[in-house]
């Protein structure tokens, strides 16, 4: 399990990815952005449909989260509510599925502040490192 | 509208255990306005049959598909569509599509994707509440055109009954008792004397307790 590279993909609107896209891909590995997390920037997470999160888990990552804007300020007043149901909607499946459920997540964070958004990465990064690989790879334990 | 609601995936994952190729079969009436089995309904569930299949080690082929009605044979024809390309489908219609699937495929085996609950209207955003019972004797003229079979917890035909607490129903305490509602609206409309006629015992063989139901129009059939 030690050498298990977990494949995280996370959607992040436009605004909340701001600063952290722009340090680039350098930047980002000086900063400690974890290597298991690929980074899909979408206009607003409001956009995000159940299928494109199943999707994800069916082409075999190990987690997926998404990071909107905080629940009161969404640049698209509601987009980041909508994500939060829809990821609400997997983790309920994921369950019924008798699979973690954590290995999907939503976080609302202020737009453009990096530290935060370095630090959910972490945290998802370190959290399925533990839960080890996904069991909907199809793959034996 | 028809009301519906997909099944608990895990139900649906063991139904078709055994199956190497399903259809998902969604249909573009009732269930695809109360968002229970249109086709962005049938993507999810397609995927979530995959993704089951995959956690337990089975290989399985999901085809995706959506008929204009699932409730009439001419539609239920164009299941040609797919031919050979499944050896069980999971209707994501109504109970009135699995059974026209059972009807008309006899050797096709045919599983419910969604639990038909009622029929019903959409009284917000997501939500729905029943409003008809399908009782097929209708008494929507003497109650103000709030129904009493559908929408009191125990189909009542005179009430309120001693249950009725501050307009609320003593069975589901957040559900307003649709007798205070026929008391109240009939008052507006200056009908409140139509209260006191008495209901008499009801023949309810209409409401399916006689059977099967089944309209013939003459002027229809040729």
């Amino acid at each position: 399990m030690s050498d298990f590279k977990p494949d995280i993909r996370a959607f992040c609107c436009h605004y909340t990815s701001q600063q952290t896209c722009a340090e680039g891909s350098e930047g980002l590995k000086q900063d400690g952005f974890p290597e298991s997390v690929s980074l899909f920037r979408v206009p607003c997470t409001g956009k995000i449909q159940v299928s494109t999160l199943l999707q994800a888990f069916e082409d075999g990552v190990d987690a997926v989260y998404v990071v909107g804007c905080p629940v009161d300020s969404c640049h698209n007043v509601k987009g980041s509510q909508r994500a939060a149901k829809r990821v609400l909607a997997v983790k309920k499946a994921l369950s019924e599925l008798d699979v973690e459920d954590e290995r999907i997540e939503m976080f609302h964070l202020e737009r453009g502040f990096h530290p935060e958004f370095l630090a959910v990465a972490q945290e998802m990064d370190k959290k399925i490192k533990k839960l080890g690989p996904s069991p909907l790879k199809g793959e034996p334990a | 509208m028809i009301i519906a609601e997909r099944k608990p995936i895990a139900e649906i994952v063991e139904m078709t255990r055994n199956h190497e190729k399903i259809l998902v079969l969604g249909c573009r009436g009732c269930v695809t306005v109360c968002s229970a089995g249109g086709e962005r309904e049938v993507e999810l569930l397609a995927s979530l049959i995959r993704l089951g299949a995959k956690k337990d080690g089975r290989k399985i082929e999901v085809q995706e598909g959506t008929l204009v009605r699932q409730c009439d044979k001419e539609y239920v024809d164009s299941l040609d569509n797919w031919k050979g390309e499944y050896d069980a489908i999971v209707s994501m219609a109504c109970g009135v599509g699995v059974n026209f699937i059972a009807n008309l495929r006899p050797t096709t085996m045919v599983y419910p994707g969604v639990n038909t609950t009622f029929f019903g209207g959409s009284a917000d955003q997501g939500v729905w509440t029943e409003q008809c019972a399908g009782c097929g004797d209708c008494v929507l003229h003497l109650t103000g055109g709030l129904c009493p079979v559908a929408r009191c917890a125990k189909s009542l035909m005179n009430g309120p009954c001693g249950g009725s607490q501050n307009g609320k129903c003593e069975i589901h305490s957040e559900i307003d008792c649709i007798w205070q509602m026929i008391h109240d609206r009939l008052e507006r409309l200056d009908r409140k004397e139509q209260m006191l006629e008495v209901a008499p015992i009801r023949d309810w063989r209409t409401a399916g307790h006689g059977g099967p139901r089944k309209t013939t129009r003459d002027d229809l059939t040729i």
